[in-house]
């Protein structure tokens, strides 16, 4: 086996990195493959949170860096998927305590036992964001259908590309259709036109992910909400499945009870 | 491997001069190959990785070709030992747009003495810079002689030239011909929607970006004034 490395990350802060890691993770664990993911964010990890792991962390990334412990004591187990991991960051260390080359080693120890090695990228453009992209094979850049956040995901791929790594993905996540045909929100062709970047995925805004997030409970694990399904779609993409996007239509069920309040 | 590293450690004082500048230290090499002088470089800092620590580096790499993978590298192998990578000089094209493209100066604010004279950098000026990728949001290019670009120049990329600019693709990002004052030159690009456009001292913004599909179009100084002609073909 040789894993894929794929790493998750943004430019820009709280643009939903952290959850798309996590769903890719559980919904690739969920198709049978064998995952570990790698918080890269030291200082301000939460990825353990939206796993549902925190209470089971013993060892982290910086321990096996700094030859504390072994990479296996530093993986937690998921209780609901036996082949899917985690190894978290370091909560009480800065960025700086990992290098590029401590990250690229990392992976190469683990390339042998796993299909995928996910990496949550920090957001940012400075050392941890360097950390993050050093092993990737396969880079998937989160953005929001704002400007600023598809501003910051135009330097990040231009740093992707310096760096000579084949080019990105592109997640766009928290599309509210219904703006968007008002026009009041950059729609996905707006945000290809300005980026020119593969679209592997579209994830509708959903506030079960909120609550998904609270329970440590990632959404595409039952598949039923529809950003979970567009979780299990990229997931799919990414193993070179081809799957065609799912229609973003504003005829749910609430939209149109909406509607009939207002007396329409 | 083990043969190279013992060459290094004797031939390393020629092969590597290290001095200090006003900006920082200045990093200049002997001749061998890219690899033989840069690990040199990084033994050398290692060796007294103390003395170095936080040290600014202006590194002239002479008319080496370095891609900006190479140049990449050695900004990060310099940060790993403590070294900011703060300036490349180069009379290289390819090595400048590497520099540039990782952000990084390619120049001194006063120039090394011996630099903006030399035969090599007039040549740099007179030739155009060609550049065959999109620019992104924080790409900055800055060339004494024209400008040539086969791709976009996104908002937040930013383009100044000494003599003209020529885009073959959409410009939303920054634009500046004739950095110098040279009123002479022209900037022109299929679909031209700059966040800003300036030649010489002469200052233009877009108008709101309406729907409507691109057309090229040249800016010029015409009595004094920026002009905006769309082509036709004649
Ligand atoms: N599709 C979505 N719909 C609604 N909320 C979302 C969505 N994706 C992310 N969020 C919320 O946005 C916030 C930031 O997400 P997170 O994954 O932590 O971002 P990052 O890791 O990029 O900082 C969280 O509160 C998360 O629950
Ligand atoms: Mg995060």
């Amino acid at each position: 086996m040789a894993a894929n490395v794929l790493t998750v990350t943004s430019g820009k802060g709280g643009v939903g990195k952290t959850t798309t890691v996590a769903n890719i993770a559980v919904a690739l664990a969920n198709d049978g493959k064998k995952v570990v993911c790698i918080d890269g964010d030291i200082g301000l990890r939460n990825l353990d949170v939206i796993l549902g792991l925190e209470n089971r962390i013993v060892y982290d990334i910086v321990d096996v860096v700094e030859g504390r412990c072994r990479i296996r004591q530093a993986m937690i187990r998921d209780k609901r998927f036996p082949e899917l991991f985690l190894i978290p960051a370091a909560q009480t260390r800065d960025k700086n305590a990992v290098s590029p080359s401590d990250m690229i080693r990392l992976c190469d120890e683990l390339r042998a036992e796993f299909d995928w090695i996910i990496i949550d990228s920090p957001a940012g453009i400075e050392r941890g964001f360097k950390n993050s992209i050093a092993p990737a094979d396969i880079i998937v850049i989160v953005t929001n259908p704002e400007m600023s956040a598809v501003r910051d995901a135009d330097r990040v791929v231009g740093l992707i590309e310096a760096e000579e790594k084949k080019p990105p993905y592109l997640i766009l996540n928290r599309i509210k259709q219904n703006m968007v045909q008002r026009g009041d929100m950059l729609s996905v062709a707006d945000v290809y036109d300005l980026l020119r970047v593969e679209v592997i995925g579209i994830v509708p805004e959903d506030e079960n992910t909120i609550i998904a997030a609270n329970k440590g409970v990632p959404l595409a694990i039952e598949g039923k909400s529809r950003s979970g399904v567009a979780y299990r779609n990229i997931a799919k993409r990414l193993c070179g499945e081809q799957v065609p996007f799912m229609k973003l239509d504003v005829d749910t069920l609430w939209d149109k009870l909406m509607q009939i309040g207002k007396g329409n | 491997m083990i043969d190279a590293i013992i060459f290094i450690d004797m031939a390393e004082s020629s092969l590597v001069q290290i001095k200090g500048i006003k900006e920082g230290l200045l990093v200049t090499f002997g001749e061998a190959d890219w690899n033989v002088l840069s690990q040199s470089l990084y033994s050398q800092v290692e060796k007294q990785q103390a003395f170095f620590k936080g040290a600014r580096f202006v590194v002239d790499v002479g008319d080496r070709s370095l891609k900006s993978r190479e140049v990449g590298t050695l900004r990060d192998k310099l940060a790993d030992l403590g070294v900011n990578l703060d300036t490349v000089l180069s009379t290289s094209a390819v090595t400048v747009n590497s520099a540039q493209l990782l952000g990084l100066a390619t120049q001194l604010p006063v120039p090394v003495k011996r630099y903006p004279k030399s035969e090599a950098a007039a040549d740099l000026a007179s030739h155009a810079l060609w550049i065959d990728k999109t620019l992104r949001s924080g790409a900055r290019i800055e060339h004494a002689g024209n400008v040539v670009i086969l791709g976009d120049v996104n908002s937040g990329a930013e383009v100044i030239a000494g003599g003209s600019i020529m885009v073959w693709g959409r410009v939303r990002g920054f634009v500046h011909a004739g950095k110098e004052g040279d009123n002479a030159v022209a900037i022109c690009a299929l679909d031209l929607h700059p966040t800003q456009l300036r030649i010489g001292e002469l200052i233009a913004v877009s108008p709101p970006k309406t729907k409507d599909t691109a057309k090229p179009e040249m800016v010029k100084i015409v009595d004094g004034q920026l002009v905006a002609e769309p082509w036709k073909p004649i």
